[in-house]
């Protein structure tokens, strides 16, 4: 194990420099060996036959996700695909790992988020008509939200979702996406300062019920990415800095304030002063990790079972703990690529909207994989937020699939933009002086 | 290319075409247009600044398995180990001369237990497994619960359903000076811990009151019930007393330093008592020393010549020195202990520079840390850094990992430390030690007689206490071993630790000859 781990880092290494068509597919060789060596693991482990099925199904959807994506749309960035496959392919594995059961409800979750996903670009692609709804999404957000911390049941101390029909839904995970859209609408539309004021508003707005519902950690990343996109929007650093130390007071005041702050706080300082109660799910997380070292157990030598919630919030203790700390610090890598990527795939739209759109939805990713992988390692404060694409939770997983391929649509727009641009260019070169792309 | 979407394209690209719309990009003058180039560039710094993240995470990551993996593994609440023990049965625990400390048990249904064939003798360097994991026990349990027998052993086990042995410890700790510094401390509660200078190893470590590892259970609730005087408490490392006139060695130390040249002809007066504003020092039981220098003034442990000393010490090069001899810092462990501590500044007091200067005062150190600045006195200024543990063995007595003598630091200079030593060898040469002058071979120590408060009141002589203390190793010339001792409550140093250092000595060369 700890040999492919190896060999699939100085993989991930290379692909930021190089955009090889070969080096894809070596990545994808890559994902579906790491795929196949730890499910014949896990059936010497387990034995039992419905697994050879189960792989096989798994094995189906990662190809036709490749290919579909590969020829449905031949312009989409392949490096966001394939880390997506691999994201997923991991998950695949851990969560059968720790619970088989789970692991077939986090199949079919998937399966479908894909399936709905594919259509995405192709809705972006046609439908013009999103960059102008903006208050529809505002509205629609802080209602959900609102819904949500009057009426959600309360699980492990927070409001997060309901059930419906069976299926339990957290729906701040739709609106992390619905928010993107809604800010990057009203701040695309800018041009006074009181336009700054009222998105402002909006976005605090959205911050205060995620803080009123105690979901924290989401609360975090819609202050987060709402900074990022205001900084990019008005490249005034002066917003950054007052948001970051307006951020600072309301982090100071919730430590007052609220008591679940406090005990985040506390047992971030010192998980053992109460590790039978509060602290104990941080020192497993931190046990599992110091277990795994950087070779990692193997599957099933390990006893990650022993955190609370693994499934959900501590799956890159999991890893660490079984696949070892170089899996971990690839899977950090492949978090950050897909960062850079997003940025990148901003940087070259010409559409304020859509730039906005990427780099918001980009954030939001990128603020979620630090919060809790630093939560994990007690390097920031635990705030119980999923790994994207990883966990497992439907609402996560869904909402996750949904804003990669939106990204995706729109660096197809963008590949349109440009050959549109060409055809321009054709036509009307010379009549008069215009934008450098 | 379809029509439908290349008009709205169109219409976003001419957007950015500045002499039809002033860039709609928000801008405090409307007039000048942004660059690609300028946008970009918040972009990019976005990027960097989330890459930072993730790096930061990949390197706190990398500083989490390579700094904080071992002790996590240690903690005691870490129960990851204990799955091991579905295929490996605890490690064997050795002392140096071969007896077994913590062996364990398994009957023919598989049931194991685990026992101390020396009941409360090693209760607390061993530690013990129920309740909770402490002393070695604890800070080993990964080497116990981990099996590096051969790979035919392992298939033999296998085959027959048995569990692998884990590895064993063998110790630096001879069981016979355990033993008779066990017996030796008798019924003080107090600490013995008996080292090599030369190599660091510790050769006993004794704490009382102790308790029995092998009924820990069911003696629990007794064992930490208030009035119990903390038996589970490891005092040789983690208790902490006023070291008495073992100090005075330090402010001799550095008078040393701040009169290189003339250090042997200070001299000093003792007329039996030392008053400096309203604080008086007396010399012990009202002796006047008379004329005396330095050698003299340790020698007889003088008080008032240590607090004159004390007074005319640069006070921040004294402070310097004390962290150099390890107060308020850490101190090379390997099992819980309580750091020392030390506070004299430019500020204090001449009444708090006079008590601390022979040992009173907030001074305050474990036994253990007294027998590591002994141990660096002996071997010429260098302190060893201290071990328990000689080596791990598989079950097949094959050797896993070594324990060598390393230097940890160079407390002083051989030239320092031989002055020293002539001047602690001069204590038992018709000091307050000499009933150590008749074993056959050279002793150098020094005697404390620790008072203290039993109640926290200061300055009520009739609620004081003393503890007795003895710092000292033997045949001066090579030294062989550095003990040291505190008998709490036991009174002078002469009264009670002195004649159990002797015991030590005399175990040790007893066992030696053979």
């Amino acid at each position: 194990m700890a040999i492919y781990t190896f060999q699939s880092y100085i993989v991930f290494s290379k692909r930021d420099e190089e955009d090889k068509e070969f080096l894809f597919l070596r990545q994808n060789l890559m994902m579906f060996m790491i795929h196949f060596i730890a499910y014949v693991n896990m059936y010497l482990e387990m034995e039992q036959t419905e697994l050879i099925f189960f792989y096989g199904a798994q094995f189906l959807y990662l190809a036709a996700t490749l290919v579909f994506f590969r020829n449905l749309y031949p312009r989409a960035s392949k490096l966001v695909v394939n880390h997506m496959c691999m994201l997923i392919s991991i998950g695949f594995i851990m969560i059968t790992r720790l619970s088989y059961e789970q692991s077939i409800k986090q199949f079919k979750i998937v399966a479908i988020s894909t399936a709905v996903a594919l259509l995405v670009p192709l809705i972006i692609r046609k439908v013009r008509i999103l960059t102008r709804w903006t208050w529809l999404y505002a509205a629609a957000g802080i209602g959900l939200l609102a819904l949500v911390a009057v009426a959600a049941n309360e699980i492990n101390g927070a409001r997060l979702g309901f059930s419906i029909a069976g299926v339990s839904v957290q729906p701040s995970e739709f609106v992390k996406i619905i928010f993107v859209f809604c800010v990057a609408g009203m701040l695309g539309k800018a041009k006074s300062f009181k336009d700054i004021v009222i998105t402002t508003c909006v976005a605090a707005l959205h911050v205060l019920i995620l803080v009123y519902s105690t979901d924290l950690g989401s609360a975090l990343i819609f202050f987060m990415t709402y900074l990022v996109m205001l900084y990019v929007a008005t490249r005034n650093s002066l917003y950054l800095a007052a948001g970051l130390g307006a951020g600072s007071a309301a982090a100071v005041l919730a430590y007052k304030l609220f008591y679940h702050v406090k005990v985040r706080v506390q047992i971030w300082q010192n998980p053992f002063a109460d590790y039978s109660g509060t602290g104990y799910q941080i020192a497993q997380s931190m046990f599992a990790i110091a277990a795994g070292s950087w070779f990692g157990t193997g599957l099933f030598q390990g006893t990650p079972d022993n955190i609370p919630y693994v499934e959900q919030d501590f799956m890159f203790a999991a890893i660490a703990e079984e696949l070892g700390g170089i899996f971990a610090i690839c899977l950090i890598l492949i978090c950050m690529s897909c960062y850079i990527m997003f940025v990148n795939i901003a940087m070259r739209l010409s559409n304020r909207f859509y730039r906005l759109v990427a780099l918001g939805l980009g954030t939001m990713y990128a603020v979620q994989v630090f919060l809790t992988v630093g939560g994990a390692m007690k390097f920031i404060p635990m705030t119980g937020v999923t790994l994207p694409l990883v966990s497992s939770g439907g609402s996560s997983i869904l909402s996750t699939i949904l804003m990669f391929s939106i990204i995706q649509g729109l660096y197809i727009v963008r590949e349109d933009e440009e050959e549109q641009f060409e055809r321009f260019k054709e036509r009307e070169l010379g009549s008069r002086g215009f934008y450098e792309p | 290319m379809n029509r439908d979407i290349d008009i709205p394209e169109f219409v976003s690209y001419q957007e950015h075409k500045p002499q039809h719309h002033p860039d709609p990009e928000l801008e405090p003058k409307k007039q000048k247009p942004v660059t690609k180039k300028q946008r970009n560039r918040t972009y990019g710094r976005v990027a960097y600044l989330f890459s930072a993240m993730f790096l930061a995470l990949v390197g706190y990551m990398v500083y989490f398995n390579v700094r904080l993996t071992d002790e996590l593994r240690a903690n005691p609440n870490n129960t990851k180990m204990d799955e091991q023990k579905q295929y490996v049965v605890r490690g064997t625990i050795y002392s140096a001369d071969g007896e077994i400390l913590a062996g364990t048990n398994v009957d023919t249904d598989g049931n194991e237990e685990r026992v101390y064939p020396f009941s409360n003798v090693f209760a607390h360097v061993v530690g013990y497994t129920t309740n909770g994991k402490t002393g070695l026990e604890a800070t080993y349990n990964t080497d116990l619960l981990t099996s590096n027998t051969s790979i035919i052993e392992r298939v033999d086990k296998g085959v027959n359903n048995e569990k692998v042995r884990g590895d064993s410890l063998i110790l630096t700790l001879d069981s016979r000076i355990q033993q008779a510094a066990c017996n030796a401390l008798g019924a003080y509660r107090g600490a013995v811990v008996v080292m090599e200078p030369s190599t660091g190893r510790i050769l006993a470590m004794v704490s009382k009151p102790d308790f029995d590892p092998n009924s820990m259970a069911e003696n629990w609730d007794y064992l930490i019930a208030e009035d119990a005087n903390s038996p589970l408490l490891n005092r040789a490392m983690q208790g902490l007393y006023p070291p008495g006139s073992t100090f005075k060695i330090l402010p001799a130390l550095e008078y040393i330093r701040e009169h290189p040249d003339d250090y042997m002809n200070y001299a000093w007066n003792c007329e039996g008592s030392l008053t400096n504003g309203d604080v008086t020092i007396n010399c012990f039981d009202g002796e006047v020393h008379g004329y005396e220098g330095l050698l003299e003034s340790v020698q007889h442990s003088c008080n008032t010549s240590f607090a004159n000393i004390g007074l005319g010490l640069d006070l921040d090069r004294f402070s310097k020195l004390c962290d150099d001899f390890l107060f308020n810092s850490k101190l090379p462990a390997f099992l819980p202990y309580s750091s020392s501590s030390f506070s004299l500044n430019a500020n204090s007091s001449n009444g708090e520079i006079m008590t601390t200067s022979i040992g009173q005062g907030d001074t305050l150190v474990s036994p253990f840390h007294m027998a590591l600045i002994t141990c660096a006195i002996a071997n010429d200024g260098v302190l060893m850094n201290p071990y328990m543990v000689e080596r791990i063995e598989n079950t097949e007595g094959v050797k896993v990992s070594e324990s060598k003598p390393i230097k940890y630091r160079q407390l002083m200079t051989a030239q320092e430390a031989s002055v020293l030593k002539s001047y602690m060898q001069s204590v038992v040469e018709g000091g307050t030690a000499s009933s150590l002058w008749d074993l056959g071979y050279t002793v150098a120590g020094k005697t404390g007689s620790a008072e203290y408060e039993v109640d926290g009141n200061t300055g009520e002589e009739k609620s004081m206490s003393t503890h007795s203390w003895f710092i000292g190793f033997s045949n001066v010339e090579d030294p062989d071993i550095v003990v040291s001792v505190i008998a709490e409550d036991g009174g002078t140093g002469r009264s009670a630790a002195v004649p159990i250092a002797r015991e030590i000595f005399e175990t040790y060369y007893a066992y030696r000859q053979y």
